[in-house]
């Protein structure tokens, strides 16, 4: 019998929610257990081995010393690595410390600073090592992730489409909730995968699959102050879960933001 | 991943460097030395988030979005806690079809949540496996059908709020979109099904081996007059504490343990005490529902429980509660004439308290006339039981110095999933120093 590929997920800092969706494959968790050996996988397991992996999942974002070390051990160690999730692609909701004093944000959240060692910025998996992939969302859609599970294993490109939240809505049916009700939204600059869900339940995306690759998110920001949204609102919807990709972090330093 | 493991020695180290089947990243170390036990640290290396501090100058109606990521495994908890403590600083109440709707969502995912700790987490250390997956191979049965039920959870959820983890739907007020009568119908057969399974399960969960093992815990949990708790309700023990969300800060403080890294809290003038599913259900006993009460009687749950390990039992009851409460509300919702109420912002400060899936989570935020949060506070239940975790290993250990390391370290971490910890809530505002020996 050949050898079954190993899996290794790993975490840095993250909700869990990116892993738990390996879980939540109801569906589909047995036959994925049956197909792969998932060899590391402290959520799941008890049953914890090294490496080497051919595939690594990694969550989260490195904000200490000792995670800036262990990713590139984690490296070391995995044929193909993934990054899964708004922390592990951009940093995360944490990466708002990468505007403020991060210093003075651990005094103010604990009574002993002192034992708390972070670092300054939270930054994405490939701000230290090579990425072979970033599966984006916040959190990852499940079924995207099986997608990017299985074509790796088949020696394909995952079939993880690039173009923006719009081309979702339009599918969906969706009536413009910009255009026919005037609400700030990321849609058009924001990369699809979640199905529209915002736009469904009638708000506005807020861009937690990051910035599309073919879309400007700076014309979009241009666009929502001329549609008339106040420029700290503007800021604020691209300072969120990607602040830290380069596309919002451009769009949120734009012209009328300063 | 268990470090040194001597055999039936006295002295030494119980060291499990990497705990396995709980949410996050944490450790356990207990030194023993002639057969006493010297220290006990549940360690915390989760690095920390931030969350207070980022919060800091966004919009309130950005806060469930926000909190809801300082866990992915309970968003509903802190989408909850955060709109409740919002919406009583503006003064508004939601419509009552909107509050049910919020019971079912957060059924949702106290079934998800439930199902995932008991049979995924929990059951292999009773059963003797690593994990589920090994567990799945010699019960299929009861694999199959955790899973049916976990998916019943997650369905709950993205119907009502776009996806299971951080759903977009929450907002003050009530929700950006309601479902009709009709989206809601087609759950009933599967919830239906769904508590005949969790009805039975009961009865194969309360046939585990349960160490005898009692302490006298002050137990804390929400009460409601007529309701078994969720969202709202006077925070009360079996010792007499009864008080209102906005009064928690003045009778719970934190406390800087020595040698320990983590926050503890405490009721002030008194001890640890447990939150979670064996809190709720030995002060709300009365409140749930008949066919709850069976499933209890079923494996042999009665109220007080001094029993950590059985808290598997009570969150076997709460799931058959949760599933029996969604019928509950299909049944008596009809669609509120608005999906949210309106409000006009001003500067206000608000406190709340619901239960998630592991117990209270209590929630504070300030804000200016602009709805800019000016100071928030976030406790959520592992850091109120994390004292009671080390309290329960203390007694615990004693008791099984005689067995070999590594059965005694098995031990040691099951008794640490009784109360399901999820370090990823705990951290963003645990005391931590990363300490690698």
């Amino acid at each position: 019998m050949k050898k079954k590929p190993r899996i290794g997920v790993f975490k840095f800092a993250s909700c869990d929610g990116c892993q738990l969706s390996l879980l939540d494959l109801e569906d589909e968790l047995v036959a994925l257990a049956g197909a792969v050996d998932i060899a590391f996988f402290p959520e799941m397991s008890s049953n914890m081995r090294g490496g080497p992996y051919e595939i690594g999942l990694v969550e989260g974002s490195v904000t200490t010393h000792h995670d800036a070390e262990r990713i590139h051990q984690i490296r070391k160690q995995c044929q193909t690595l993934v990054a899964i999730g708004a922390c592990a692609t951009a940093g995360g909701i944490q990466a708002l410390r990468n505007w403020g004093d991060t210093q003075q944000w651990v005094n103010q959240v604990y009574a002993s600073p002192e034992f708390i060692q972070t670092l300054s910025m939270s930054t994405p998996i490939s701000g230290h090592v090579p990425v072979d992939f970033e599966l984006r969302g916040c959190p990852v859609n499940k079924y995207q992730l099986l997608e990017l599970v299985s074509a790796t294993l088949a020696g394909r490109k995952p079939n993880v489409p690039s173009y923006s939240v719009c081309v979702e809505c339009k599918r969906h049916g969706n009536m413009c909730i910009a255009v026919s009700q005037g609400i700030a939204c990321l849609g058009p600059a924001t990369q699809a995968g979640c199905g529209a869900l915002c736009p469904t339940y009638n708000r506005g995306c807020y861009g937690c699959y990051g910035p599309a690759e073919s879309a400007s998110s700076t014309i979009l920001a241009e666009h929502l102050l001329k549609d008339g949204h106040a420029p700290d609102q503007v800021i604020r919807a691209f300072r969120s879960f990607n602040a830290g990709s380069w596309q919002f972090r451009q769009a949120a330093e734009g012209k009328g933001l300063q | 991943m268990i470090e040194s493991v001597e055999p039936r020695k006295k002295s030494g180290t119980i060291k499990v460097d990497y705990m396995a089947r709980v949410e996050g990243e944490g450790a356990l170390d207990i030194k023993l030395k002639n057969g006493q036990v010297q220290d006990v640290k549940l360690k915390i290396f989760e690095p920390p988030r931030l969350f207070e501090a980022l919060l800091h100058g966004r919009h309130f109606t950005e806060v469930p979005d926000i909190t809801a990521r300082i866990c992915g495994i309970c968003p509903i908890a802190y989408q909850m806690t955060s709109v409740h403590a919002i919406e009583r600083a503006l003064g508004i109440t939601a419509h009552p079809m909107v509050r049910l709707l919020r019971r079912l969502l957060y059924s949702g995912e106290w079934i998800e949540s439930h199902v995932l700790h008991i049979y995924m987490l929990h059951a292999p250390d009773f059963l003797g496996y690593r994990d589920f997956v090994e567990l799945a191979k010699d019960y299929p049965q009861e694999a199959t059908e955790a899973l049916r039920m976990k998916k019943l959870g997650n369905r709950i959820m993205s119907l009502l709020g776009g996806r299971e983890i951080h759903p977009v739907s929450v907002t003050i007020g009530g929700f950006y979109k309601v479902p009709s009568k009709a989206d809601l119908l087609p759950l009933v057969d599967e919830l239906k099904a769904a508590l005949d399974i969790a009805l039975a399960k009961t009865k194969f969960l309360g046939g585990f081996e349960y160490p005898d093992f009692e302490q006298a815990y002050e137990f804390v949990a929400l009460s409601h007059p007529d309701e078994y708790p969720l969202n709202e309700g006077r925070l009360v023990s079996n010792r007499g504490l009864n008080i209102d969300a906005s009064q928690y800060e003045d009778r719970f403080v934190e406390l800087h343990v020595k040698h320990s890294h983590a926050l503890h809290s405490v009721i002030r003038g008194r001890d640890s005490y447990q939150v979670g599913p064996l809190a709720r259900f030995n002060l709300n006993y009365g409140k749930l529902p008949v066919v709850a009460q069976q499933a209890a009687d079923l494996c042999d749950l009665r109220p007080p429980c001094l029993n950590p390990f059985k808290s598997i039992l009570a969150r076997a009851v709460e799931t058959v509660f949760a599933i029996d409460e969604c019928l509950r509300v299909i049944k008596e919702y009809e669609p509120p004439p608005a999906p949210k109420v309106s409000y006009e912002v001003r500067a206000s400060t608000g406190q709340a308290i619901t239960e998630a899936p592991r117990g209270i989570q209590y929630n504070r935020f300030s804000f200016d006339d602009n709805g800019l949060i000016l100071s928030s506070r976030i406790v959520p239940p592992t850091s109120q039981n994390q004292k009671r975790i080390e309290d329960d290993l203390r007694s615990l250990v004693p008791a099984l110095i005689e067995q070999p390391m590594d059965e005694l370290t098995r031990r040691c971490e099951q008794a640490v999933r009784n109360y399901d910890p999820c370090i990823s809530c705990a951290t963003h505002f645990l005391k931590i120093k990363v300490d690698r020996e």
